[in-house]
């Protein structure tokens, strides 16, 4: 008993060491950051890796998720006769909670096992040191570019994943099992508000900095040759997953809570926009 | 006791006759792992290497001579004592400064670890690009010379991967000397390669030096081999219980080498034969 208690106290232990690590590999990325942009050939390699590579694979999940979500929903609520719910329903889905979550486990399995294995790989055959000889920080080097290319082509392939979705969820609903489209639409429009769109792509984007983080901290962390790299692949994935699940729960209740917030501060921009062109045709009526 | 052994009031300073020395060890201690699993290849170490010296670390596997040298690029932290390189405390400089430090060193590692996602060419032209060149042409041109100044001057367009050992070894070699670098480190440079090839890099060794003469470059070599010791060495050093237990000109492990034990002989004197001579019986004690 005492044995699995201590197991699982080290294991506890060493999770806690990791998310601290992560964040102190956040808080390098920053200070790099600060003293000047990374490596310019590294950041545009990382976003065609990241982002231009990755988009078949979120297209298909996207496209086959929306579609089987339109279907089952739409014989659900036949039932009840509000099929023309259907395509709401996919869009919030797709919106909230399918679109960043399905992206971030996609991006966690494509990308980031691949940034552990090419990274731990480099440090069980000394390349990592010799970066370093060379004057050459690892962090500024290898980390900081995947982990820009992740904040910004993350909530990019996470619109690729909701509009797919949602055009796959409608295709499904209209031309599969016959809904009418005009319907479908505009529940669509009524349903749908700014705030939807603020929680999908505020939790790509934190999902996508997790991740790279993660598999980046593996891969420096790995030792032991090649089973060495297996092992550290593994547990990057299995923990960028659980991170993204966790993370998800986490910013959804904070996110609900903050709607509010969401809708005063969409307010003062919609009346500072208003104000603005105001003053602006304002202006141009002076000047005409 | 050996002659020469290194002596602690030599270990920061000068060298008789005003050698400035560039790399100094002040009772360095450096231990892995912890309890029943504690080894301690460095057990108060203290060394002064004088500038433009070649100098050659041996002893068994596991005594701690890779890790030295990973102490004085600074890829390790002492646990105690100090190291100075180019009169710099290590333990006293931040990131930034240790990597300005570090490029003026090069080190040639055990593998080569030239990075297998670039060309040959590429690796050699890295340290110049890391160090703010941004001449292409020059970068080409200084390229061209080094890898021909080792013996490969049609690789610059091949991958690591089509490289042989020797080949792998003389292209980091040439990645290595493509900023003349002050103090050049060798980790086991002829391990894992035919007699004939060590040879011949124990010659290029001899070759980096005597082109580098004019900015008085300082080597550090690391290996078993005792043939490329004499061949190489101005100096040898013999690390054996996380101690130096030999330090002198090649000619005196020669001497101590040869011939039946003198009678009355120190233990030092007796693990430098043994290990010259490659005997398993003796004070040193090996792991079959």
């Amino acid at each position: 008993m005492l044995r699995h208690v201590t197991a699982l106290g080290g294991v506890a232990l060493d999770g806690l060491r990791g998310v601290g690590e992560v964040a102190i590999l956040f808080f390098q990325c920053l200070a790099w950051l600060a003293r000047g942009l990374p490596y310019k050939r590294e950041v545009v390699e990382q976003f065609y890796f990241i982002g231009v590579q990755s988009l078949p694979v979120i297209l298909t999940t996207g496209a086959f998720t929306g579609a089987v979500l339109a279907y089952t929903s739409y014989n659900q609520f036949v039932a009840l006769g509000v099929e023309s719910w259907t395509g709401a329903i996919v869009a919030k889905a797709q919106v909230w909670q399918l679109g960043p979550v399905l992206v971030g486990l996609m991006l966690a399995g494509r990308v980031g096992c691949s940034i552990t294995a090419e990274i731990g790989t480099m440090n069980v055959t000394e390349q990592i040191d010799a970066l370093s000889t060379m004057g050459t920080d690892p962090v500024r080097y290898l980390v900081l570019p995947r982990v820009i290319a992740s904040f910004f082509m993350t909530p990019v392939l996470t619109i690729f994943a909701m509009m797919i979705g949602i055009i796959a969820g409608l295709g499904m609903t209209v031309f599969v099992l016959g809904a009418e489209w005009h319907f479908q639409w505009v529940e669509i429009s009524e349903w749908m508000v700014s705030y939807d769109y603020v929680q999908g792509l505020s939790k790509s984007l934190v999902f996508g900095v997790t991740i790279s983080l993660i598999c980046c901290r593996n891969g420096l962390k790995t030792t032991g040759g090649a089973e060495g790299v297996g092992k550290a692949t593994t547990t990057a994935n299995v923990a960028s997953c659980i991170a993204i699940l966790i993370l998800n729960l986490v910013m959804s209740i904070f996110l609900f809570y903050a709607q509010p917030l969401w809708d005063r501060v969409a307010d003062i921009i919609a009346y500072a926009v208003s104000e603005a062109m105001s003053v602006l045709i304002g202006w141009w009526n002076l000047a005409a | 006791m050996a002659e020469g052994l290194s002596d602690p009031a030599r270990a920061g300073g000068t060298f008789p006759g005003g050698e400035a020395e560039v790399i100094s060890l002040k009772n360095v201690h450096k231990s892995f792992g912890s309890g029943d699993r504690r080894i301690s290849p460095l057990a108060g170490v203290s060394l002064a290497v004088a500038r433009g010296g070649k100098l050659v670390i041996i002893g068994p596997s596991g005594t701690g001579k890779s890790v030295m040298l990973r102490l004085i690029l600074g890829l390790l932290e002492p646990d105690g004592g100090e190291i100075l390189v180019f009169g710099r405390r290590l333990s006293s400089l931040d990131g930034y400064e240790l990597q300005e430090i570090r490029k003026r060193m090069a080190m040639l590692f055990q593998g080569g670890a030239l990075f297998d996602s670039m060309t040959v060419g590429e690796n050699v032209a890295f340290p110049m690009r890391a160090m703010g060149e941004r001449d292409e042409e020059r970068i080409r041109v200084v390229v061209s010379e080094r890898l021909r100044q080792v013996g490969l001057p049609d690789t610059g367009d091949k991958m690591p991967s089509e490289l042989s050992g020797g080949m792998r070894k003389r292209a980091a070699l040439a990645r290595s000397l493509a900023c003349r670098p002050e103090i050049i480190l060798y980790d086991e440079p002829t391990t894992g390669l035919d007699p004939i090839t060590s040879d011949a890099i124990a010659d290029l060794i001899n070759d980096t030096h005597a082109s580098l003469a004019d900015i008085r470059v300082t080597s550090i070599a690391v290996t078993h081999d005792m043939r490329v010791a004499s061949k190489v060495a101005d100096r040898v050093l013999m690390l054996y219980g996380g101690r130096i237990v030999g330090d002198g000109p090649p000619e005196m492990f020669r001497r101590l080498g040869e011939g039946a034990p003198a009678p009355g002989a120190s233990e030092e004197d007796r693990m430098i034969r043994q290990f010259v001579r490659g005997e398993a019986e003796g004070p040193i004690r090996t792991v079959a």
